[in-house]
């Protein structure tokens, strides 16, 4: 398949981060015309990788030839001038600034925003997408900040574009059309790359799939000969069953008994209005919505970590015996004897402590139990050490700090803090979001496993796939009011997006 | 489109976790070569040689034992006030008022000595005088910390304020209790009668102080690092989110930690009043309450190193005092030799950190 000169050509590629082998001894090749998606498990080296062709870092050893001419690349200006444009996880723009003025930042030149607004327009006409050069990037939607990103590397006239998880963050919708505009790049002789973790993302837009594992290359192939299956245990280097278990619920009983929820942020503006509904033990309950429409909001409530206007949310006991959660703090709660346990979505900004190691990580739940003025060190070291074995996490010990750990890693450790916790009831957001298959599905069959425990679980999540496949109902949010609770079993995808964009969706009849 | 390409020497990785023996070489190194830049810039700038300057530097601190009981007792009083503002600076709440909380609580310890005599039993003066100190540094942090977590203000400048405010209030009351008449000093305070004044432990005026310090340091190692309270401390300080996550009410233990920091600087009032100086003037705590700041990040806020770094600063501070008087020598000459130092020494950090790799076939030619 050499027939034609490779875009980007990487050579032996090897970087080290102190005694972590990031990539070792990688070769790539990039294509113009052509979409390649790079896979990897969480850690595996592909935004390392990627960096190195951007400029960000730079490799030890190896090397990078663009159009078949070795260069080095030495700064993120290198990257630009050999016309290499990335676009990160985390965008990095100027808030009180306008698109245009972000998008022409630090060029040389005279700055003349009105030449660039129309080049921008040129560009947003020429692939289809849609950026008001003078809107101010406070005022965008994530997705449109996604596009000012990938509008500022065109605008530096990049024709070798990295896409790290650009989906993580988008609706399905935003995600067909940014896909659309990918293509359109494709078709105009571009070379794209797209790091991603969604297998049905890979099959419905790249021409080509990478594969990385712990590391190393571990081959490439056209999309359409593989298949999700293969490229999971390619991705994982063993077999991987990809299914999704959904045991009956065992005697469910009402647990959680939300009514008239309603919230407001300190802006004013409404973000839940008079939801109600009622969270059984056994039971995952999973709430849909296009983010933002009150998913956190509403878990925050129930976890004592949001104001509330008005409404009322009452934990009901075994025997029947209700309590009021409302207006108590997370201590209150946790003093009433309810063990609710919270993964929030924002892992290391709430939830972990990014600079503690794990063990004092696992100690935020526990550090009161210690005698007297003392904490209790053991326990929570020895607790780290047995989800370090049980989840597989991959660390250099239980003393390093969580912000070393990638993505995958971090989420495990949050998790199994949770749960060792023994819950009744677990509220968790995003669960699998950033993570790799396997993690993905580690952390399913522990979510199951806390179902079958009889947990309440109340599972937020952004994957209409994976809601439908592991939940038994489907609460779904609509501009924060309850578009309607449909049962997991036997419910339509189609039915679930339409009520994620309309109050009541098809499903009322 | 022949364009050579150039390989870069070198490029700048991050290191693993250096073993501690290894992190200390290179700080050691850093010493020496700061040495080594000193002497250098000694010979150039005032033609002396370098190692008369360093012999006076080692002198001014080692030279009789006057001096080196002295050394301790400046390090002791500087790592008391770097322990009081330690606790606040793991929350990252930056109190920069252990200057005026210190001597808030010095002025609080005088008051005792002058007005207490006659009215309370003597012995119940140097109780008195305690609990007045501590009280007093605690008021004077727990205002901006009442601030900070009811309306979220800035504790830097706020603290930073209360510090001339103290000031001037000491000032105040040197002429109120003046004496003699019209000096607007205090001089001594119960000279005669040394009331609330520190009993002489073991024969050595300054050891009293020096083993209350070392008591404070290995309690306060205890405190930041294995109880519940030095817990919530480094969990607020680093995400306050995460701690009212798991129910740690964050106002309550910012107030709480900026109390115990202003009442331990006032400690180091009383310390400076009753122990050492059994006077009160204006800068009584002599710059102490900034240079703890500094003591406090260079040992990234830990107790035991600060032992260390304290150390350094009044050894380097003494050192430059005795350079100025032996060789008539500008003070600020010393103060220049300190700043190369530090420079050092905050440099070696970086290295630390990242290592300096040389690109393999560097100039290999395409």
């Amino acid at each position: 398949m050499d027939n034609k000169i490779a875009a980007v050509t990487m050579r032996n590629i090897t970087k080290r981060f102190g005694p972590v082998l990031a990539n070792d001894r990688v070769w790539l090749n990039i294509y113009r015309g052509e979409i390649l998606a790079l896979l990897g498990e969480n850690g595996s080296g592909k935004t390392t990788l990627m960096n190195m062709l951007s400029g960000i870092y730079f490799p030890d050893e190896g090397e990078i030839a663009i159009d078949g001419k070795p260069v080095v690349i030495r700064s993120p200006k290198d990257a630009f001038e050999l016309g290499i444009g990335m676009i990160h996880q985390h965008f990095k723009l100027v808030d009180v600034l306008t698109a245009a003025e972000n998008i022409v930042l630090g060029l040389p030149g005279k700055l003349d925003l009105r030449a660039a607004a129309k080049k921008i327009r040129e560009i947003c006409d020429a692939y289809g997408f849609d950026v008001d050069p003078d809107q101010k990037i406070y005022d965008m939607s994530v997705s449109q900040k996604q596009t000012v990103e990938i509008v500022k590397v065109l605008y530096r006239g990049a024709d070798i574009l990295i896409l790290d998880e650009p989906t993580a963050v988008l609706t399905p919708q935003e995600t067909d059309k940014l896909f659309a505009v990918l293509r359109n790049m494709r078709d105009a002789g571009k070379a794209v790359v797209i790091i991603t973790h969604k297998m049905h993302e890979v099959e419905s837009l790249s021409d080509r799939v990478a594969i990385l594992r712990h590391g190393q290359f571990i081959g490439d192939m056209p999309t359409k000969s593989t298949n999700a299956q293969e490229m999971t245990n390619m991705m994982v280097g063993h077999p991987v069953v990809l299914n999704i278990e959904r045991p009956e619920p065992e005697d469910p009983k009402p647990r959680i008994e939300v009514r008239d929820l309603t919230v407001r942020d300190i802006e004013g503006t409404l973000k839940l209005d008079h939801v109600s509904f009622t969270a059984y033990s056994g039971e995952i309950l999973g709430i849909a919505g296009i983010s933002g429409c009150g998913q956190k909001e509403l878990l925050e409530s129930i976890a004592g970590l949001q104001p509330v206007e008005a409404g009322s949310i009452e934990y009901i006991e075994d025997d029947g015996k209700r309590e009021q959660l409302l207006g108590k703090d997370p201590l209150a709660i946790k003093e009433m004897g309810v063990a609710l346990s919270f993964v929030p979505e924002d892992r290391l900004g709430m939830g972990l402590v990014a600079n503690m190691d794990l063990g004092n990580n696992m100690m935020l739940r526990s550090y009161r139990s210690g005698k007297g003025v003392f904490t209790n060190r053991k326990a929570p070291y020895k607790l780290a050490h047995q989800m370090v074995d049980f989840l597989e996490i991959v660390t250099p010990s239980v003393e390093t700090p969580v912000r070393r750990l990638s993505g995958g890693n971090v989420q495990k450790v949050l998790v199994g803090r949770e749960i060792a916790n023994a819950p009744s009831v677990l509220l968790t957001a995003y669960a699998v979001r950033g993570l790799d298959i396997n993690s993905s599905y580690l952390i399913y069959d522990t979510i199951n496993s806390q179902k079958m425990r009889g947990v309440a679980v109340l599972y937020v999540g952004e994957d209409l796939d994976v809601l439908l496949e592991l939940c038994d109902r489907i609460l779904v949010l609509c501009g924060g009011k309850v578009s309607g609770i449909v049962p997991g079993r036997g419910a339509k995808k189609r039915d679930v997006g339409l009520m994620m964009t309309k109050l009541g969706g098809n499903a009322d009849e | 489109m022949n364009k050579k390409t150039k390989t870069p020497l070198f490029h700048v990785a991050k290191r693993g976790a250096l073993r501690w023996y290894q992190a200390w070489a290179i700080r050691g190194a850093a010493i020496l070569l700061a040495l080594i830049v000193c002497g250098v810039v000694t010979s150039l700038v005032t033609g002396e040689n370098p190692f008369a300057v360093y012999a006076a530097i080692w002198k001014g601190s080692f030279g009789t034992p006057r001096k080196m009981w002295v050394l301790l007792q400046n390090i002791a009083m500087l790592l008391c006030v770097s322990l009081a503002v330690t606790p606040a600076f793991r929350m990252r709440c930056w109190n920069l008022g252990g200057e005026g909380q210190a001597l808030i609580g010095a002025l609080a310890s005088a008051a005792c000595m002058i007005l207490l005599p006659g009215k309370v039993p003597n012995w119940a003066i140097l109780p008195c005088m305690l609990l007045c100190s501590l009280a007093a540094g605690a008021v004077w942090a727990g205002i901006p910390a009442f601030f900070k977590a009811k309306y979220n203000t800035n504790e830097t400048l706020f603290t930073l304020m209360m510090n001339y405010v103290a000031t001037q209030l000491v000032a105040y009351y040197c002429v109120v209790w003046e004496s003699p008449k019209g000096s607007a000093t205090i001089g001594i305070i119960n000279s005669k009668t040394e009331l609330g004044w520190f009993p002489v432990v073991g024969g050595q005026k300054y050891l009293l102080n020096i083993l209350i310090v070392a008591a404070l340091c290995v309690a306060m190692h205890v405190y930041l690092n294995y109880t519940k309270h030095g817990y919530e401390i480094a969990v607020v300080g680093e995400s306050e989110r995460t701690a009212r996550y798991v129910g740690i009410k964050v106002e309550r233990v910012v107030i709480r930690t900026m109390l115990l920091s202003g009442a331990i600087c006032g400690l180091a009032g009383l310390l400076l009043v009753a122990g050492t100086n059994h006077t009160l003037t204006p800068t009584i705590v002599d710059g102490r309450g900034f240079t703890a700041v500094m003591v406090s990040w260079l040992a990234k806020f830990n107790p035991v190193w600060m032992i260390f770094t304290s150390f350094l600063l009044v050894f380097l501070g003494r050192g430059a005092g005795e350079i100025a008087t032996k060789f008539g020598l500008n003070h600020s000459f010393g103060d220049i030799l300190t700043g190369v130092i530090l420079f050092f020494i905050i440099g070696s950090e970086f290295f630390i950190n990242y290592q300096i790799k040389l690109t393999r076939g560097a100039g290999k030619e395409e």
